[in-house]
């Protein structure tokens, strides 16, 4: 008991074998800084004054970046070089002090009572021979445990959940008008990202082309409108189930096709959409788009702008909450099984009785349906639709929604869609460095999320 | 049809699979070729030959990964319909009640061992989209079903204290018996295992032994299995079907293979 207080050595004397390993890695993150520096130079040392025809240098900005990511990268690498330290144990010594639950506070030795430690004696009469129970320090085994906890209890989701919603009630009402925009498009792009997420999170099929769906959703709506007098919520149904015919059209040219094909062939077909819209002019007015789609009306009411701005913001919530839900609960079933496991291997789960065709398609009528609402959504938040805003680049970013957010996971493809909309707007006072910022977050959260950050642990089965 | 009746004046078992005249022509390749193959009801029977011998492309045609080039097969359900299995999907074979494993173990990786096993009721349920949004008590009563059942399938493999572990996560033997599991959860008459005991060390092959017996004692299950363990399939099936360049040379029993000319002439090649 007595050599368990040995006094720890300060860390870094003892784990480090020498300080030239220390050298080695500053040197590195030398090196990562400079690289920084250097592809960042054109964008933030050199500024073109178009008008005084001059060339201003702003070496400090270089500094600063150079400077931040010396410390970020330094410290990723003493991190890492930690972890892989303590996920190698070394025969455990009397003097090896850093893992034997003790820390320094002051100059007062407390025990930090990690349970993973117990009954694991170093030292006189302990035996040494039996391996530790957790690779990891205790600090970070405790740590863990209480994030896993934390994220397993029940009660814990609930109330992040209640919070969420209780938030999101109470924000339209103290926020300006142009607030309340941008959240409703965080919330289409939820409906989005929920959708896309049945098609490639849970039935695995990799779609490109998805804006389609939203572009038929919302022409569906501007059309219905200027033809037939629908209105929103007519339309909104409507619109969904118009959608879910063109995801039954292109699924069935496509459900032989697994992997890169099926992502060209989607590819395709989100930009054959998007080219008819363009050149029909007579259904669609072409490019120019069809302006003067109406706002949701409440019962006849005239809602002011705000009012009215506010009143689709509830909509959308209301609706990306049932979309939420209907995922959740898709997952968990019979049919979200058999997506699942045609997902992860399309043979065993035909041998396993399952219908390729059928349930396929019902990944990407539903997925389409969802699109298309969120489609009548986007139609009615702008009053206004034309081809420019169904790009590839709208599928990329539901894309990147659902791969951020962990495909198959419900939270975190809500969290993720919140993120991609919300980050880019607030980040408006970085002006013209704003993409840049936005660019540089994405790789972060993807570098993150490949270390299990928003980790998608496997659901489990209804009791 | 005629040698079904045969058999069953013979020694009174039904045949529950019948297959004729089964060819598979992969371009210039016969894989099987004008195979007649017979397996009774409630026996367990073996499928041996060396590599290349065709057995698992007989299992491909039988549950309908692969379309035979020529040949009839038919299962003959206890009072039920004569049906012909040539030219199904697998998912209607699976659902008429033939399952299968896989030689190389292809199990749903990322989906823990319960989901998989629930997977397998899948051809036995009907809940579609509606009934997993709505979550009526319909539903909700036949996915409790479900997973009582794959809990029970679980338990008669083993693998009780594994259920909610991923898949992939799972050791090789225990991979093994899942798949099995798997393949009942659907409810088969016939169960077609394709190498069960690869890679097994002998205990978890005597333990395999006992569950494929307990299988068909317990549960009726008649089963066909391919196996390179020679003290497996000997100790084990009644019946031995010998294939070899796609032809069958030999049916008979353990002893009555073991014996014949033409089994150990495929095996060892030709006497100098």
């Amino acid at each position: 008991m007595s050599d368990d207080f040995v006094r720890s050595p300060p860390p870094g004397e003892n784990r480090n074998p020498g300080s030239g390993r220390l050298f080695a890695e500053a040197w590195n993150s030398c090196l990562t800084a400079a690289l920084f520096a250097l592809l960042l130079f054109p964008l933030v040392a050199v500024r073109v004054d178009a008008i005084e025809r001059s060339i201003a240098w702003r070496w400090g900005n270089l500094g600063w970046i150079a400077a931040a990511v010396f410390a970020i990268s330094l410290a990723w690498r003493l991190r890492r070089r930690e972890n892989v330290n303590r996920s190698t144990p070394s025969q455990p010594s009397p003097l090896d002090g850093e893992e034997n639950g003790f820390r320094e506070q002051g100059s007062a030795l407390r025990y930090t009572g990690s349970p993973a430690l117990e009954g694991r004696g170093w030292g006189a009469g302990g035996d040494a021979t039996k391996p530790p129970l957790s690779p990891r320090s205790p600090r970070a085994a405790w740590l863990s445990t209480a994030i896993g906890l934390c994220a397993e209890r029940p009660t814990v989701r609930h109330g992040a959940i209640v919070i969420g919603v209780a938030f999101a009630l109470i924000m339209p009402l103290i926020s300006s008008t142009y607030q309340v925009n941008v959240l409703t498009s965080a919330l289409i792009a939820v409906i989005l990202g929920l959708g896309l997420n049945i098609i490639v999170g849970l039935a695995g099929m990799l779609n490109l082309g998805y804006a389609a769906f939203t572009a038929v959703g919302a022409y569906a709506y501007a059309l219905l409108n200027l033809h037939f007098h629908l209105g929103f919520w007519a339309a909104l149904p409507a619109a969904g189930l118009v959608a879910a015919g063109f995801g039954l059209a292109l699924g069935f040219p496509v459900l032989r096709l697994r992997g890169d094909y099926l992502a060209i062939v989607t590819l395709g077909f989100g930009e054959i959409v998007r080219l008819v819209l363009e050149n029909w002019s007579a259904l669609t007015n072409g490019p120019s788009g069809i302006a003067n789609v109406p706002r949701p009306g409440l019962f006849g009411m005239e809602l002011g702008l705000r009012g009215a701005t506010i009143y689709l913001y509830f909509i959308s919530f209301a609706l990306a909450a049932g979309a939420a839900t209907a995922v959740a609960r898709l997952k968990n079933s019979r049919i979200g099984r058999a997506w699942v496991a045609l997902r992860e291997d399309e043979t065993a789960a035909e041998t396993m009785g399952i219908d390729r065709t059928r349930t396929k398609l019902a990944a990407l009528a539903l997925g389409a349906f969802f699109a298309g609402v969120a489609g009548v959504l986007f139609a009615a938040r702008t009053t206004f639709v034309n081809p420019a805003s169904f790009t590839f680049l709208e599928s990329a970013m539901v894309l990147a929604t659902v791969v951020l957010g962990g495909p198959g996971s419900v939270g975190g493809v809500v969290a993720a869609a919140l993120v991609l909309v919300l980050l880019p707007e607030y980040l408006r006072p970085f002006a013209q460095y704003r993409m840049l910022v936005f660019g540089a977050a994405l790789v972060l959260m993807m570098v993150l999320r490949a270390r299990r950050a928003l980790a998608n642990h496997p659901g489990r089965p209804a009791q | 049809m005629t040698g079904a009746r045969a058999a069953e004046a013979a020694g009174g078992a039904r045949v529950l699979l019948e297959a004729r005249g089964l060819s598979a022509v992969f371009g210039g390749l016969r894989a099987l070729d004008a195979v007649d193959l017979q397996v009774f009801e409630g026996e367990i029977a073996a499928l041996i030959g060396p590599n290349g011998a065709g057995k698992t492309t007989l299992f491909n045609c039988l549950t309908g990964l692969c379309l035979p080039s020529a040949g009839d097969l038919h299962l003959l359900p206890a009072g039920g319909q004569r049906q012909r299995l040539g030219g199904l999907s697998p998912n209607r074979i699976t659902a008429l009640g033939v399952a299968r494993t896989f030689q190389n173990i292809r199990l749903f990786p990322q989906m823990t061992a319960l989901e998989n096993v629930m997977v397998g009721r899948h051809v036995r349920t009907r809940a579609g989209v509606l009934g997993a949004l709505l979550r009526g008590p319909k539903a909700r009563a036949e996915e409790r079903g479900i997973a009582a059942a794959a809990l029970d399938l679980l338990a008669k493999v083993g693998l009780c204290t594994v259920a909610n572990e991923p898949a992939a996560s799972l050791p090789y033997g225990l991979q093994r018996r899942l798949e099995i599991a798997r393949a009942l959860a659907t409810g088969p008459l016939l169960l077609l295992l394709d190498e069960p005991a690869a890679g097994m060390n002998p205990r978890e092959t005597a333990e395999l032994d006992e569950l494929i017996r307990r299988l068909r004692d317990e549960d009726g299950v008649t089963i066909l299995l391919i196996e390179h363990d020679m003290r497996l399939v000997m100790g084990l099936a009644e019946r031995i079907v010998v294939l070899d360049y796609g032809r069958l040379i030999a049916v008979g029993t353990p002893l009555q293979v073991r014996a014949d000319p033409a089994v150990i002439r495929a095996y060892l090649g030709e006497p100098q």
